[in-house]
């Protein structure tokens, strides 16, 4: 794994990346691949998957608690770092659950560059997914691909908000940072650019027999199963489920761009990844409508006080409803915060979308639903009848890539 | 299409406070007794999703919060119940009606020390096992 680990970043490409300012050289490795716990202990007789144990709690911060002890502007801060991935998802249901609270007009050119901001997330997001099941299945050439073009949606980042993650961009009644028109033609270009590379991927994928016959027909998690399991994003929506926030309960201004809802009904790990390639394309038209629209004028509300009451804001996060609860007794401080990151719905799934198949698809239907992250070097395949230890989470990988190799010979498929 | 209406006649007399905070935000009371026929009539007959559900240290007691959502019409049914008994709170167990409550049960139980009856699993989900019996990271009492 380690020579596997090194690879991808000794052919890192060194170039300029020429920013609005500057000019940086890259050099790795960043890998954030496998760096969140989660525990999953596969229970297997022979090669099936018969019982599936979920175990968290290894990154339990406390965070609700610590909301509690800083006042309504930190806390944007603080809930920013519950995830490095979705960053501007907590924040932006933050500021969306006290400003329902307080009912706080936020300026219109704020509420454009929220969702210009939450849409660049999604992008990134959903490419390095992309990049990550590439892995697993053992196609690496779509994994560094992914993330190569990931890369620029960072840069853009870095140039409007100072900041490649956690972009700090949220605030109660706006956001803290402007967007500077001379930046605009070259968000522009990034966009332009990255539509080929999007139209790649989605050839690479819904073109190459070896990636059908490894993806459709397992991790199948069906439309009521999903609805048991109250199931979010695009995991819901590949199992046929018509929901996204952004069109149920309208925030930023997705209500004043036109989009649509990708919806795929068959449940299957295919039908999760087309989901995420297909939104990569109305993310970006989005982005684009929104430069075009947006208006000029104040980005902040200036909001001082924070008045009694309850109140809830949501986001349609990369992998779902992000749902944020806020409540405050007229302090300065919230009394409670309830977080619940789309997560904690999609991975509790598995316990239905793992059990039955193949250990071999099991590293890839974990990896589905989009834990941010699928640490599967903590998998342990257990005997169920001795509780002995078979394999673990690299042994997984290797299997499922082996998988798709014994594909590519049956198929005569490329990599 | 608004779902509130048609909840609120529904449950009829079980609703005990009703609050609208704006259009798709509605708040409202049950007794703890009613939650399991209450959820299942959001759940089941009017087919609202379960978000996920908020339990806080109150003064008067410890309080759940049920979040409910109606993704047609983006409405949210907050349906709240009061456990008064902090010395044994209790409560019936969802995760029976629906699996997607058995986390969030799990994690009350823990955090603020309610137990759900009838739980199918009701084990620590986020605490290590070294973490004190009877010590509620989330309640308030000194």
């Amino acid at each position: 794994m380690h020579v596997m680990r090194g690879s991808a970043y000794n052919s890192a490409w060194f170039r300029g990346i020429n920013m609005s300012h500057k000019v940086i050289v890259p050099i790795g490795p960043y890998h954030p691949l496998q760096e969140e716990p989660e525990f999953f202990r596969l229970y297997v007789e022979g090669e099936k998957v018969v019982d599936i144990d979920i175990i968290i709690g290894y990154n339990h911060r406390g965070i609700e608690e610590l909301c509690e002890h800083k006042h309504f502007d930190q806390v944007a801060f603080l809930v920013e770092r519950i995830c490095g991935i979705c960053s501007t998802s907590h924040p932006f249901a933050y500021v969306n659950a006290v400003e329902d609270l307080a009912k706080i007009e936020v300026p219109e050119r704020a509420l454009y560059i929220r969702t210009i901001i939450a849409e660049m997330e999604r992008i990134h997001s959903h490419l390095l997914w992309l990049g990550l099941a590439g892995h697993f299945i053992g196609y690496n050439t779509v994994w560094m691909w992914a993330w190569r073009y990931r890369e620029p949606i960072l840069d853009m980042f870095e140039m409007i908000t100072g900041n490649r993650n956690h972009y700090a961009m949220m605030k109660i009644g706006g956001v803290r940072r402007d967007i500077k028109e001379e930046d605009i033609p070259i968000l522009k270009k990034a966009l332009d650019d990255l539509v080929p590379a999007v139209d790649m991927f989605r050839g690479a994928v819904m073109d190459d027999p070896v990636i059908k016959a490894r993806l459709k027909g397992i991790g199948i998690l069906t439309k009521q199963q999903g609805i048991d399991w109250c199931v979010l994003g695009p995991t819901a929506r590949a199992s046929g489920l018509n929901i996204d926030v952004r069109k149920d309960d309208p925030y930023g201004v997705y209500d004043r761009v036109s989009w649509n809802v990708i919806v795929e009904k068959d449940g299957d790990i295919f039908a999760k990844t087309v989901v995420r390639i297909l939104e990569l394309y109305e993310s970006i038209s989005i982005i684009r409508q929104c430069l075009d629209k947006m208006p000029k004028g104040e980005i902040d509300a200036n909001v001082k006080d924070i008045p009694v009451g309850e109140g809830i804001g949501r986001v349609e996060a990369p992998r779902g409803e992000c749902f944020h609860y806020v409540r405050s007794d007229g302090t300065n401080r919230p009394i409670r915060h309830k977080i619940r990151a789309p997560s904690y719905m999609n991975v509790a799934s598995n316990k239905v979308a793992a059990i039955g198949q193949t250990i071999s698809d099991t590293t890839i239907t974990l990896a589905a639903v989009d834990p941010c992250y699928c640490c599967t070097e903590r998998v342990v395949v257990l005997d169920k009848a001795t509780d002995k230890k078979l394999m673990n989470g690299w042994d997984l990988i290797k299997l499922s890539q082996e998988k798709t190799e014994q594909l590519k010979k049956a198929i005569g498929g490329r990599s | 299409m608004w779902i509130k209406d048609e909840i609120k006649e529904r449950l009829g007399s079980k609703v005990i406070d009703w609050y609208q905070h704006s259009a798709r935000r509605i708040y409202f009371s049950i007794q703890p007794r009613d939650i399991k026929e209450v959820a299942d009539i959001l759940f089941n007959e009017l087919k609202l999703r379960f978000a996920i559900a908020t339990g806080q240290d109150t003064s008067k007691g410890l309080e759940i919060i049920y979040h409910f959502s109606f993704d047609k019409s983006g409405e949210i049914i907050s349906v709240r119940v009061l456990l008064e008994d902090k010395k044994d709170p209790r409560i019936d167990s969802l995760a029976t009606l629906f699996p997607a409550a058995e986390w969030i049960e799990r994690e009350m139980w823990e955090l603020l020390g309610i137990n759900f009856i009838g739980h199918p699993n009701l084990k620590r989900l986020l605490l290590s096992d070294e973490w004190p019996e009877g010590k509620y990271p989330l309640r308030h009492e000194k």
